[in-house]
């Protein structure tokens, strides 16, 4: 659904980027079926290979250890017809945004050898500060772009069942598959919500009336949540759901999956080993 | 007998949904559950189901009685889930798959049917409902119309025994509606137990032989549709009719309780 361009506060206009982005989180499923070669893999073989690189760049101390697995993903990103754009787009300008808030104070507030001093401000860069907050950066943007990988190649309801043939429990595996359907429809009634209120204002709202607006929609929204999340559980409960996810497509492994699970071992534990 | 409640009581907090109801439901009977907003029949089909389980009076199906105990054991449970279907009112609540053949067979998954048996009852349902098109579309991205079916076929797939529906045709267009009670007439040709919560009036003799009259928790009339209809007192008496007045090109002005069937007619009034 295509959504008018207007003017609003932070809330509403946060709330309609949200709506966006999971919108376009939906249209990953069609890139999901496509012939990459994370396409091609078990799903199983994707978490877990995926995952392990996850944790060797968390786990790697030296920088460029981690700019290499970054840099596989990116080779990965290509072989499976993923944009760089849309990585751009999707992970490495929020993962950049939300932990820069984080790494900048770390350039300047790490103790060691200055580097740099901004002009005008009494504030120093340090090298060990530079180090620090390239780390974050780099682990965060790999791990980010890792996660996107399998987000964007296997279809959410495989991602969901590999979960569980991995032991994670049952109530989390059942509420990430229900995060991921009716997040966007809670954004659809908070957007609606805001919508309504501003049929039935004239002018903007000011400061405290702003906030008191935020807050009983926030309220509001709670409140259907939690409605809805029964609602779709007793649904759910209707048809038969007793906790597992049962699926058509049966996971088979074929040499090219046990191919790819040796490969994604081989290069974690190399990158663990390189980076210790 | 089918289901039978005895003093059944449910309460939302202190608010009583359902309050002392005793009643039967035979095998193969049509039902309509009729009442306006809020007197409790939505509640009564999710108790029906063994979603809710009330806090007094007890509930038998097939003179089994159904507790919280009964459902925790599985074998039981699939048993029950494979012979009663429930269709919810918003289809929101119900569709959460990301296709629509993901969505009908999901049932039939979580019951263990086999693979091969899943996927050709999911192909016969889809085109039974004329919804074959929309195999691989996002069920949230169909029209209102498109998605009841799709709720419907989600539950049909089952082909159960007994089917309880919640306003099958709440919010739909006039020929979504006609599609959807042609539907239920249709199915399991009248051999099947259809038990329907409704305020729609105007389906009430299509979709059932005997109407339950439900106001504030409690069955206030049992009788045929056509002597539900004929009620003015209790249609108003328990808010399922109202004055409706509308204006002719001469100028009159008429009221009359507003009913789509043509079984009310008494009472009209001129101004």
């Amino acid at each position: 659904m295509k959504l008018p361009h207007r003017q609003g506060g932070f809330l509403e206009r946060t709330i309609e980027r949200l709506y966006r982005a999971m919108e376009r989180a939906f249209h990953a499923e069609s890139s999901a079926a496509g012939g990459g070669l994370l396409q091609r893999l078990d799903a199983r073989v994707k978490v877990a290979g995926l995952f392990s690189l996850i944790l060797a760049a968390a786990m790697a101390r030296r920088l460029w250890v981690i700019a290499a697995i970054f840099a596989l993903a990116g080779v990965l990103a290509v072989l499976s017809h993923v944009p760089f754009r849309v990585l751009a787009a999707r992970a490495w300008m929020g993962a950049l945004a939300f932990t820069g808030v984080i790494a900048v104070p770390a350039l300047f507030l790490t103790p060691g050898d200055a580097l740099y001093r901004v002009p005008g401000l009494d504030w120093t860069v340090t090298a060990q500060g530079l180090t620090t907050a390239s780390y974050l950066l780099l682990r965060v943007e790999t791990a980010a772009t890792l996660a996107l990988l399998l987000v964007f190649t296997t279809p959410w309801i495989h991602v969901l069942k590999a979960l569980r043939v991995f032991r994670v429990p049952v109530v989390f595996v059942a509420i990430l598959g229900m995060a991921s359907r009716y997040i966007l429809l809670l954004l659809e009634t908070a957007h609606e919500m805001f919508q309504s209120r501003k049929s039935r204002s004239v002018g903007a709202l000011q400061g405290a009336g702003r906030r008191r607006m935020a807050v009983a929609s926030a309220g509001v929204l709670l409140s259907r949540t939690f409605q809805l999340s029964g609602e779709v559980y007793l649904a759910m409960q209707a048809r038969g759901f007793r906790g597992e996810v049962h699926l058509l497509d049966d996971f088979a492994m074929k040499s090219l999956d046990w191919l790819a699970l040796a490969c994604f071992v081989a290069l974690a534990a190399g990158g663990v080993w390189a980076g210790r | 007998m089918l289901f039978e409640t005895a003093g059944l009581t449910y309460r939302y907090d202190r608010l009583a949904a359902i309050e002392d109801l005793s009643i039967s439901i035979r095998e193969g009977s049509r039902v309509a559950l009729v009442g306006a907003n809020g007197s409790g029949k939505s509640t009564l089909l999710r108790i029906l189901d063994g979603l809710y389980f009330g806090q007094a009076g007890v509930v038998r199906f097939r003179g089994e009685e159904l507790t919280e105990d009964r459902f925790a054991d599985d074998a039981f449970a699939f048993s029950f889930r494979r012979q009663v279907g429930l269709v919810f009112q918003n289809p929101d609540v119900q569709l959460f798959n990301s296709t629509v053949f993901d969505e009908v067979a999901f049932g039939p998954l979580q019951l263990g049917w086999p693979k091969s048996a899943v996927q050709e009852r999911v192909g016969e349902t889809l085109a039974r409902f004329g919804i074959a098109h929309l195999k691989d579309r996002a069920p949230h991205r169909l029209s209102g119309g498109e998605q009841k079916r799709v709720a419907l076929a989600s539950v049909l797939v089952l082909d159960p025994a007994v089917l309880l529906l919640d306003e099958p045709t709440a919010a739909l267009d006039p020929r979504s509606q006609s599609q959807m009670i042609d539907l239920l007439v249709e199915w399991g040709g009248g051999a099947k137990s259809v038990i329907t919560a409704t305020h729609n009036l105007g389906d009430l003799e299509d979709i059932a032989d005997r109407c339950l009259v439900l106001d504030g928790g409690r069955v206030v009339a049992e009788a045929a549709p056509a002597e539900v209809l004929r009620d003015r007192e209790l249609l108003e008496r328990t808010n399922l009719v109202h004055a409706h007045r509308h204006r002719h090109a001469t100028g009159e002005v008429h009221s009359h309780p507003h009913v789509h069937s043509g079984e009310v007619k008494r009472g009209d009034e001129t101004r």
